[in-house]
């Protein structure tokens, strides 16, 4: 098993509150977004079962033992200390989790972590070449393609899953005909291609823009 | 969430027995929709058996000249899939005008027929529901009910059945195939898999406790044009308000055939035959589109908020017939 690292950082703990605040505000009750990982919502007593799993994150083996209730996104954050995929909403509606398996761009928020034994995981973390940022990163960079951030990691491993489905011939909502597939990368494809991933301060114009410098750099 | 024990399948037969044998089980694949609401506890499994690794996932040619979808195919491969573009566009239109690309990565092709209502008080848990809790009552009759049912509805439930996907299926006049628990396979008919709430809006489907969709049949693609329009909130990312699936095919002037299913309002994709009726042989015409979408919404009820969708339907049915005709 893999060195897990838990430095917290001043960032870390600025993402934590913004976190507390996005959850409180959602009239949910605290014990249940945590459940499954601290705190566990069933009978007080029952005996919670553990299951080994290993994957593969960022190129590195991981080998875990979790509560079967464990989400993608709850191994990922709280077991083996990657936080740079974040808890939105948690049930799939903000893309914040995004993270890609096995190449494919998925919510790891609303997948068990039991489900992914064996898959290839690439995190925000993993995308970039040691120093060298992955073109997507670079370009959002380059672009200011945000402003708080907390959306920034699931909009970058999403747009890399989404050019590997442009790159695939796949159409969209946005694409005139679906039988001849994907046009132009336009401003309305990476729109409605993209509109899994919601940035609460409305940076669109830029992530859009990013997006298409990154669409020719890869 | 409730603590569960999990497991992943060995095979559809071990699988179905499985379920069946524990009350409490429940299948799960993509766990896009069932997840939600276990975190919601609106879902309580004991246990969930994973099937999404089963060899469901491919899709093959029939002998007729159709396409044999596995339960398994991702939302995302099957919209993407060159056969379906090209012979069943209906489908990838329906299918890529729902959910998310992460979603729809996710999402199997039986969990999307099996999905569960949006419906704000089915998703409340301080509200009555008797789709949740039977018995309890309808908080939707008297409440906030804009996404609500104006079809095939009942005093006990107005929540309307949220895929796109299963509308452009019922165009197409598509089967599912079920594996039993004792192993035999069945098929029916699409428009039989969802059951109108009746006094028991919590049986939603016509399969048993176990039975599992192993996949979804495409007849051989009917001739004509196909088209599917969908009405949201919002441009992406939203359930319909109103959708349209339709087949319409045309000889000169004149309609041959027409083929129509309504999503957004009602508990399942809704089939109105006497609009295909009212198309058949008609000229190709407005006064037929408008005759069809009158005589599909005649027996619409309205709940208040909801009663806009009564001549949205209607509008948004005359206006895809036309645009399918055109092209047809």
């Amino acid at each position: 098993m893999a060195e897990t690292d838990y430095r917290i950082t001043r960032r870390a703990v600025l993402e934590g509150g913004a976190a507390t605040c996005l959850f409180l505000a959602s009239g949910l009750p605290v014990g249940a977004q945590n459940a499954g990982v601290v705190m566990t919502a069933g009978p007080a007593n029952a005996p919670i079962s553990r299951i080994p799993m290993t994957f593969r994150i960022n190129a590195t083996e991981h080998a875990l033992e979790l509560d079967p209730r464990t989400t993608l996104l709850d191994a990922l954050r709280n077991h083996l200390g990657l936080t740079g995929s974040k808890k939105g909403c948690d049930h799939g509606q903000c893309g914040a989790c995004t993270v890609l398996v096995n190449g494919r761009r998925i919510n790891s928020c609303l997948s068990l972590a039991a489900q992914h034994e064996g898959d290839e995981i690439t995190t925000v973390e993993g995308l970039a070449d040691g120093d060298r940022l992955h073109p997507v990163q670079a370009a959002f960079v380059a672009q200011d393609g945000f402003q708080c951030g907390y959306c920034t990691p699931g909009q970058i491993c999403s747009a890399v899953g989404m050019l590997e489905e442009v790159r695939a011939g796949w159409p969209s909502h946005a694409s005139a005909d679906v039988a001849s597939g994907p046009g132009a990368l336009t401003e309305a494809e990476i729109r409605e291609r993209m509109s899994g991933n919601i940035c609460r301060c409305a940076a669109y114009p830029n992530i859009v823009a990013a997006i298409r410098d990154a669409a020719e750099e890869v | 969430m409730q603590p569960f024990t999990y497991q992943r399948a060995n095979n559809v037969k071990e699988a179905a027995a499985a379920v069946a044998a524990n009350r409490e089980a429940r299948f799960i694949s993509g766990g896009t929709n069932l997840l939600d609401l276990m975190k919601l506890e609106i879902e309580r499994p004991t246990h969930l058996l994973d099937i999404s690794r089963l060899p469901l996932d491919s899709i093959e040619e029939t002998p007729e000249g159709g396409l044999r979808v596995g339960a398994q195919v991702r939302n995302s491969d099957l919209a993407a899939d060159p056969r379906v573009r090209s012979r069943y566009p209906v489908l990838s239109q329906a299918l890529l005008a729902g959910a998310s690309g992460q979603i729809r990565n996710k999402a199997s092709t039986a969990g999307n027929l099996l999905q569960r209502t949006r419906c704000f008080y089915f998703y409340d848990r301080n509200m009555p529901c008797n789709k949740r809790e039977p018995g309890t009552g309808c908080a939707a009759l008297e409440g906030f009910n804009r996404i609500h049912a104006v079809l095939g509805a009942s005093e006990a439930c107005i929540a309307v059945h949220p895929s796109d996907m299963a509308v452009a299926m019922a165009a197409l006049n598509a089967e599912v195939e079920t594996t039993l628990p004792d192993g035999t396979i069945r098929t029916m008919p699409i428009g039989d898999l969802h059951r109108l709430p009746g006094a028991t809006p919590h049986v939603e489907t016509a399969l048993g406790h176990g039975e599992m969709i192993t996949a979804v049949i495409l007849p051989p693609a009917p001739p004509g044009r196909q088209l599917y329009r969908k009405v949201r909130d919002r441009a992406s990312y939203a359930f319909a308000l109103v959708s349209v699936a339709t087949v319409i095919e045309k000889s000169g002037d004149r309609i041959r055939s027409a083929r129509i299913a309504i999503g957004g309002v009602a508990p399942k994709p809704w089939r109105p035959l006497e609009a295909e009726y009212v198309l058949a042989g008609a000229a190709a015409a407005d006064s037929a589109f408008t005759e069809a979408a009158e005589s599909a919404l005649a027996g619409a009820v309205g709940r208040g908020g909801n009663d806009f969708k009564i001549p949205l339907a209607k509008r948004t049915l005359r206006q895809t017939l036309a645009a399918a005709v055109e092209g047809a």
